[in-house]
């Protein structure tokens, strides 16, 4: 029994050897959620032999793990943060690859009547004149900082707000959980949403704003700041990213029968 | 509550049918976790034994020291962990973060200060029984020490349990050194907080219930093995 035991040990120990080429991919969670990576990667592995590592983790966390050389790109939607890591030259470049976009999330009943605004930042008007719960992701993400600059627009600080304003610092499927719980209002990107498997009373209240639009963008990490990078790999997959087959999956792309992203790299 | 029976028929499916990822990341979390308890136990068993046989200058320090670091943070020794595997930490060169290795490292800074105070609490009361004993026939320290770990081997199995389930439930290091990377680095644990977080709770909760059943299964296995709980034998 006892060899057997050991036998077994030795072959646990020896699982998860060797592969061909693996990457490090940073990406967020809100593009994991959506459940395209789940189509992509498989199709990265079948068309370049490439094993992508999938790091999901909030955008702040991406843009650290790629500023210290742990991952070799990364895939994130907030471009002021972008901008500012090539600025200090983290990365090599950006490449805008494809966008979604945010919804609203609410009561069925829409108290604040978010529904009928004009503009997303006249939706969260009326929802902190209704002094209606909202649950902000508070974590530095891509869709937090989204939802600060949305804020601003509608001429509101959030620091002020009272307790009907939740900043739960955590991840977007663990926010939408704390909204569905309270039947909160909540700004959540659409593939979040629709993939979200808990989702209580709460509907869909406002879309559509031309402002909501979240660009994703692809960057390697600058291979002259940390020379182990797989620099070469990482261009492959931008390559494989930009072309017509990343582009047919990513359009066709459906939950319940909704598009979720629009492919507008520059080919 | 209708996803508690969800999640505890969908744990008894996947376990019959065998889910391909399901046994992948179940034979992960043990492989990770072993491999952190053997090396954790081969510090912290003599440890555990110096400390009761020794009597030195930081000796009090270093068992309050190891009380207190019982209680530790895993998310905070997570970060630590990170912060030294990272490309731009000490330990950088050696490409570790995001390995197996890394949650194996974290694991063992977690459950050794445990394994040691437990240990350490068994052998001392067994070192004023034999203390007369050892001392009157001369023995070194080394001798002392072998005796303790041996004769005290059955409260010794405890604490290195103890260190075995706290090990085997823990999520916040290694999401943060491990990455949750499928198919390399996901385990139970970090699998359940996915799922959770896709509001998936039968799924996360199916995870769980194997996490649970596989703790008792290597808890009876172990038993089993060193034949405790048997008449005549303590």
């Amino acid at each position: 029994m006892k060899t057997l035991m050991m036998a077994a040990m030795t072959t646990l120990a020896m699982t998860g050897a060797a592969w061909a080429d693996e990457i490090k991919l940073a990406v967020t969670t809100s593009f994991h959620n959506s459940g395209l990576s789940d189509v992509l990667v498989p199709a990265i592995k079948r068309d370049l032999d490439l094993e992508v590592q999938l790091l999901v983790v909030g955008t702040g966390q991406a843009l650290k793990l790629g500023a210290a050389g742990d991952v070799d790109a990364i895939l994130v939607h907030s471009r002021k943060a972008e901008e500012k890591f090539l600025a200090a030259g983290n990365g090599t470049h950006r490449r805008e690859i494809m966008y979604n976009d945010f919804v609203f999330i609410g009561p069925q009943s829409d108290v604040a009547g978010a529904g009928n605004a004009a503009s997303a930042a006249e939706a969260l008007s009326r929802i902190a004149n209704a002094k209606a719960p909202f649950v902000s992701r508070g974590d530095d993400s891509g869709t937090h900082k989204k939802e600060l600059s949305l804020w601003n627009v509608a001429d509101l600080d959030p620091a002020g707000f009272d307790n009907w304003y939740k900043a739960v610092g955590a991840g977007m499927g663990a926010a939408l959980n704390t909204a569905a719980g309270m039947n909160a209002y909540i700004m959540s990107d659409r593939a979040s949403w629709l993939n979200f498997g808990n989702k209580g009373d709460l509907a869909l209240v406002y879309a559509g704003d031309p402002v909501l639009f979240n660009q994703y963008a692809y960057l390697p990490v600058n291979p002259d700041k940390h020379a182990h990078v797989k620099h070469d790999l990482a261009l492959r997959l931008e390559g494989w990213l930009v072309s017509d087959t990343a582009k047919a999956l990513i359009n066709d792309y459906k939950i319940n029968g909704e598009t979720l992203f629009v492919f507008n790299a520059v080919q | 509550m209708s996803d508690l029976w969800g999640g505890l028929s969908q744990a008894f499916y996947m376990l019959f049918s065998l889910d391909a990822d399901l046994v992948e990341i179940t034979l992960r979390s043990l492989q990770v976790t072993l491999t952190a308890l053997v090396i954790a136990s081969l510090i912290a068993l003599p440890l555990g034994a110096l400390l009761a046989v020794r009597r030195f200058r930081i000796r009090r320090l270093t068992i309050a020291v190891l009380n207190a670091l019982m209680g530790l943070p895993p998310v905070v020794v997570g970060l630590i962990v990170y912060i030294m595997l990272s490309r731009s930490g000490p330990f950088g060169v050696f490409g570790l973060l995001f390995t197996p290795t890394a949650m194996i490292i974290a694991q063992v800074i977690i459950i050794v200060p445990l394994i040691a105070s437990i240990a350490h609490q068994a052998l001392r009361e067994l070192w004023s029984d034999y203390h007369d004993l050892l001392i009157s026939m001369n023995t070194t320290h080394a001798q002392r020490m072998k005796t303790l770990l041996w004769d005290g081997r059955r409260a010794l199995l405890t604490a290195a349990l103890a260190g075995f389930g706290r090990a085997i439930g823990e999520v916040g290091a290694i999401m943060v050194v491990g990455g949750n990377i499928d198919h390399h680095t996901r385990v139970l644990t970090t699998a359940i907080a996915l799922e959770t977080g896709k509001g998936d709770f039968a799924l996360a909760l199916a995870l769980g219930f194997v996490l649970i059943a596989m703790a008792i299964a290597v808890n009876l296995v172990i038993h089993w093995l060193t034949q405790t709980e048997k008449e005549g034998r303590w």
